[in-house]
């Protein structure tokens, strides 16, 4: 059996293989055939807030026709044990990242800029909770 | 009381049988959110039918009357009603105990069942029968998201594909035969409580009109409807399901794990 993997970063998902709101779910075909969804239902991704917490953390992602569906498809895989009270759901497509070859220029500059951290004051006594 | 009980244990064995076969969907589901989708639905249901198999083992026990579980000896629970009961006592619907067939099939059971049982809950919700009422209001909740679910995949299938309109119209003609029985009262029905079964029918067919209308399905007419399940006189599947079900319990009695 021959079987094709293709691997899309963030950002670079062509149209066709898109959904998002435009689209009604009712036509779009669910994919053929038992499993192998990953080319016919695009990619979305998730984010859950938790009842304890104020934003929205990202729980990780999904298949789905439509924004409706993923946010069903959220609730039945991401909250099944109570893990939150929201859902925001992004197709990650939308998503655009930095360029893990950027690394050097982007993040090695903050390394030997410890004075950017305040560690360097000198705190009264009386000053609590810091 | 003993109507009562059987009112209990039909309820009960509804939604046992029906999340027995949805669970047979467990790592088969067509695609992975879906496969949970279908199992979290069908861990829902069981969590009701427990809820009324507890509550018909606390009356059966209270009321000490003479019923076929007396046989076993000991007191009736949860377990001992579901799993030492044979098919001729249990009391669910036959739409329920039915093969999956294909996934239009199972979500169509699904969408008929869910809002058939929404409508029933509501009244059941005001039966004055306070633990029934209890176990519909939390069941609500549940059920309202599997009526969303289930109505939404008719819609998706039967406005889909040429194929998934075709299996869509396949599925209506194998289920809509047994969609009868949900409104036409066993005694023990009769008995308890005053469900009003014509708002609970004209309801349902209306939802169902309005999401085939949107799905571009059609209602079948004049289909001889299949009655029984209530009474206990399956179909030839229930036996199967009851052996796979109960054949721990019954070949190692009392086994726990």
């Amino acid at each position: 059996m021959k079987i094709q993997i293709r691997k899309f970063y963030y950002g670079d998902i062509p149209e066709e293989y898109s959904g998002g709101n435009e689209m009604k779910t009712s036509q779009v075909p669910p994919p053929a055939g038992g499993g192998g969804g990953g080319l016919a239902w695009p990619l979305w991704e998730v984010f859950i807030r938790s009842k304890q917490g104020l934003d929205h953390k990202h729980a990780g992602s999904l298949h789905a026709a439509d924004a409706a569906m993923a946010i069903e498809n959220a609730r039945d895989v991401y909250t099944r044990r109570q893990e939150g009270v929201s859902i925001w759901v992004v197709e990650s497509k939308n998503i655009h990242a930095s360029n893990p070859d950027d690394a050097e220029s982007f993040y090695e500059p903050a390394a030997d800029k410890v004075y950017r951290h305040p560690g360097f004051y000198e705190l009264p006594d009386e000053t609590k909770h810091m | 009381m003993n109507q009562l009980i059987n009112y209990t244990l039909h309820l009960a064995d509804t939604t046992l049988i029906i999340a027995q076969r949805n669970s047979e969907w467990c790592a088969h589901g067509p695609i992975l959110e879906q496969d949970i989708a279908i199992t979290n639905i069908s861990l829902d249901l069981l969590g009701q039918s427990r809820n009324f198999y507890q509550y018909a083992a606390k009356l059966i026990n209270a009321a000490h009357a003479p019923f076929p579980l007396e046989r076993e000896g000991g007191e009736a629970s949860e377990d001992s009603l579901a799993y030492l009961r044979t098919e001729r006592e249990f009391k669910n619907l036959l739409i329920t105990e039915l093969p999956n067939g294909d996934w239009a099939q199972t979500i169509l059971r699904q969408f008929f069942f869910s809002v058939y049982q929404y409508g029933l809950y509501e009244q059941l919700h005001k039966s004055g029968d306070e633990q029934l009422a209890a176990i519909a209001e939390k069941s609500l909740k549940e059920i309202t998201y599997h009526v969303k679910w289930s109505s939404e995949w008719v819609i998706r299938l039967g406005d889909g594909t040429e194929e998934s309109h075709t299996r869509m119209e396949k599925a209506i003609k194998a289920l809509w035969q047994y969609t009868g029985e949900f409104f036409i009262p066993a005694n023990f029905e009769k008995e308890v409580f005053s469900i009003d079964y014509e708002v609970l029918k004209k309801n349902w067919q209306t939802k169902i009109e309005t999401v085939f209308t949107e799905a571009t399905l059609s209602i079948p007419e004049n289909v001889f409807m299949h009655t029984g399940g209530k009474t206990g006189n399956h179909t030839e599947y229930l036996g199967y399901i009851l052996a796979e079900m109960q054949h721990l319990q019954r070949t190692y009695p009392n086994a726990e794990w």
